[in-house]
């Protein structure tokens, strides 16, 4: 599962040879994140996102552990509990706050590593599982954000359970029962609390075990790199650790930066004043936004406001879960035998002037209020969206003609690769 | 296969969502982008004193003789009607009284309680673990006697709306006679019977009387001269602290953590320029972005 010339794990320590001869979890390491796995010497900074997810993954379990021994998932207290964490509990804002906060920055990299992904083609064969691993992921993350929001039950917390668990009541015929029986009840309250709380406390878990095997499938393959160029030889990989866990140390720390400043200085602007307003039934908000990293499929959702055959709310609800689970195929809709947006010219075009501007729009439309013209915006971005996935990928794919690429990483990062022939890039596009 | 499926799925979406869109256009362009409210016309947006406050920016302190005033305000205005029920007595020793003044505060407070003798309900001198309860038995009463609205707990007013401190200063000195300009543009709005004028209130009509009514309303035990932008000031001061009563401690905290962090990230920056020094690649090879 790995290239001929990897560095072979050789303890000298006898602690460590009689490890590796009982249970050789060293040697998992040093080959998983060690100097025994062999990665492209080119990886732009874009390859850092992986490893910052895994970060911010292990900071959510960890403050999120230490926030439920401070919790009580019960409707009458929630929100007392929360603030007895903020104003009681030693070090509970740091926690609770890291937690909000890590919530965010865990979507930030994540979307940044998607991204990294549509761009680079790293969903393309041979690498097709990682991405479907890697899309799974993102909906645990999605289901386990939604849930974790719900628990401080503030007015956004019962508002956007009610709102969400109520698009299932758009389905026909079953939606309405469907709702009833996700919320414990007929609109959200202790049943709903306890079992978000449960599910929210268990997902992470889950989404650590999918990790793995995202992990694992990468390693087969190899890490994709900025040319999409496979590895062909060892002079074109440097092992993971010293140089990948050097580059990542300091990513990790530039990122840092930035969370420690809004932990500690704005802990609250990426959140919603209402919420610190306690659950009420009785009082809608003006408006009901969810949290940042959903609006873009926040703004799908809205953007469907006609009925056409179907009602226009169930449109609403198919478009925003297609939305995501279109890109489980992605993989067999763009056929292209070049993976980096480097060198497909008609590609890039509609990648940064369609996608990145459309996702833009989504996500500002997301979060303004359902009145004109932020509907309008967010139809034509819609419109848009889902024309480059399933309609602009698949015949770009097809009818585009890419630039030359290098013979290989050696090549791209030197200029020159003395083993190169010249032309011969055929296994690459092939 | 599979791509002739994707681009009519992907047709059908878009002709749904240009529909909706072409009808939305439609609308728009008959009807305009619907009307404009009173409510959105003439609600101003929060601001603060002028000045600002102590405990505003990266380095800012709270200033405990202002929220020793603003509570001071809470205590003899807001009490009659808000709790704070978050904040217990005991938290006072933060804004530097002496134990001595806490137990005297908390005495000074009616709690309801249990009788250790005969087990009746009865009502108690508080204790500095008590909190600034409602002063209504439940909210039905509290709703009875305000016109029908709940007086809100305040214990996170400055938190729970956009701007929160400048949003409580704001409205407390925002009271006036709606504006001639409104009347004149939306003549069927009126401020019905038992609520108030206020134009940084979302809907422009509160039902909240003026609470800060005259200068010297209340007599500042430092001094102080209590004038009624004086007394809003250190009331949303001391709302600001009972909202975040660890805002001023968390950014203390900040600056050596961000002191280390940058200290460390300019290490692990230099480690990874040594460890890579022997692979030094070459960069804007092949027209790629930073090919380190």
């Amino acid at each position: 599962m790995s290239f001929p010339w990897a560095k072979q794990y050789t303890p000298t320590n006898p602690v460590m040879k009689f490890f590796d001869e009982k249970l050789p979890l060293p040697r998992l390491v040093y080959d998983a994140v060690g100097a025994g796995y062999p990665v492209p010497r080119n990886l732009s900074y874009m390859w850092n996102f992986g490893v910052l997810a895994g970060f911010f993954l292990v900071l959510q379990i960890v403050t999120g552990v230490v926030l439920a021994m401070h919790y009580a998932a019960n409707a009458q207290v929630a929100f007392a509990t929360t603030e007895h964490i903020m104003r009681d509990v030693n070090w509970g804002w740091l926690m609770r706050y890291a937690h909000a906060n890590g919530a965010s920055f865990f979507f930030i990299v994540v979307y940044l590593h998607i991204f990294r992904g549509f761009f680079y083609g790293s969903y393309k064969a041979p690498r097709e599982m990682i991405w479907l691993l890697g899309v799974v992921i993102f909906l645990l993350m999605m289901a386990t954000a939604f849930m974790g929001y719900v628990l401080p039950w503030g007015q956004m917390s019962f508002w956007g359970a009610k709102v969400i668990t109520g698009l299932f009541g758009a389905i026909p015929l079953v939606g309405e029962p469907i709702q009833i029986w996700l919320l414990g009840g007929f609109a959200p309250d202790n049943a709903a609390l306890n079992r978000f709380f449960s599910l929210h406390f268990l997902l992470p878990f889950v989404i650590a075990g999918v990790v793995i095997l995202h992990i694992w499938a990468l390693h087969i393959p190899g890490s994709s790199n900025p040319t999409g160029v496979e590895v062909k030889d060892e002079s074109d990989t440097v092992p993971f650790h010293p140089y990948y866990t050097a580059k990542d140390g300091f990513g990790l720390g530039f990122v840092l930066i930035f969370f420690a400043i809004m932990v500690f200085f704005l802990p609250n602007a990426l959140g919603h004043p209402d919420n610190y307003i306690e659950a009420n039934p009785l009082s809608t908000p003006a408006h009901i936004v969810p949290e940042w990293y959903f609006w873009p499929f926040y703004a799908i959702l809205r953007a469907f406001t006609v009925d056409f055959i179907l009602p226009a709310k169930l449109w609403g609800v198919i478009a925003m879960f297609a939305a995501i689970l279109i890109w489980f195929f992605l993989p067999w809709l763009d056929k292209s035998p070049v993976r980096s947006g480097h060198y497909r010219p008609l590609f890039r075009k509609f990648f940064w002037f369609g996608l990145i501007p459309a996702m833009a729009v989504l996500f500002y439309c997301g979060g303004a209020p359902a009145e004109e013209p932020y509907v309008m915006f967010s139809q034509i971005a819609t419109a848009y969206y889902f024309l480059h996935f399933l309609v602009i990928l698949p015949i770009v794919s097809s009818m585009e003609k890419p630039e030359p690429l290098p013979y290989s990483i050696t090549e791209a990062v030197l200029g020159s690769d003395e083993k190169a022939v010249l032309g011969d890039n055929t296994e690459s596009t092939a | 296969m599979i791509r002739l499926i994707s681009i009519f799925i992907g047709l059908g979406f878009t002709v749904v969502v240009l529909w909706a869109f072409g009808n939305g256009a439609y609308v728009a362009a008959t009807e305009g982008l619907g009307e404009e409210t009173a409510e959105h016309a003439f609600h101003e947006h929060a601001h603060g004193p002028e000045g600002g406050f102590k405990h505003d920016g990266v380095f800012g302190k709270w200033d405990t003789a202002q929220l020793q005033r603003g509570y001071q305000v809470y205590k003899e205005v807001c009490s009659s009607c808000h709790a704070l029920k978050y904040v217990a007595v005991r938290d006072l020793a933060k804004l530097g009284y002496t134990d001595a003044e806490i137990k005297a505060e908390a005495a000074s407070l009616s709690v309801p309680g249990i009788d250790p003798d005969t087990g009746e309900a009865i009502v108690r001198p508080g204790l500095p673990t008590d909190y600034y309860l409602s002063p209504y038995p439940n909210d039905v009463a509290a709703a009875a006697a305000n016109n029908n609205a709940i007086p809100p707990d305040l214990s996170l007013m400055a938190k729970a709306r956009h701007n929160g401190t400048d949003y409580v200063y704001s409205l407390l000195t925002g009271y006036s006679e709606a504006p001639s300009a409104l009347k004149a543009e939306f003549p069927e709005f009126e401020t019905p019977e038992g609520l108030y004028f206020n134009s940084y209130f979302p809907n422009l009509n509160l039902a909240m009387a003026p609470p800060l009514t005259t200068d010297g309303q209340v007599t500042y035990a430092d001094g102080t001269d209590a004038t009624i932008d004086q007394m809003a000031q250190d009331v949303a001061a001391f709302l600001t602290w009972t909202a975040e009563p660890t805002l001023v401690e968390r950014r203390q905290h900040g600056w050596p953590v961000l002191g280390f962090l940058l200290f460390a990230t300019i290490l692990a920056w230099l480690a990874k320029k040594q460890v890579w020094s022997a692979v030094k690649p070459r960069k804007e090879a092949q027209g790629l972005p930073d090919g380190d």
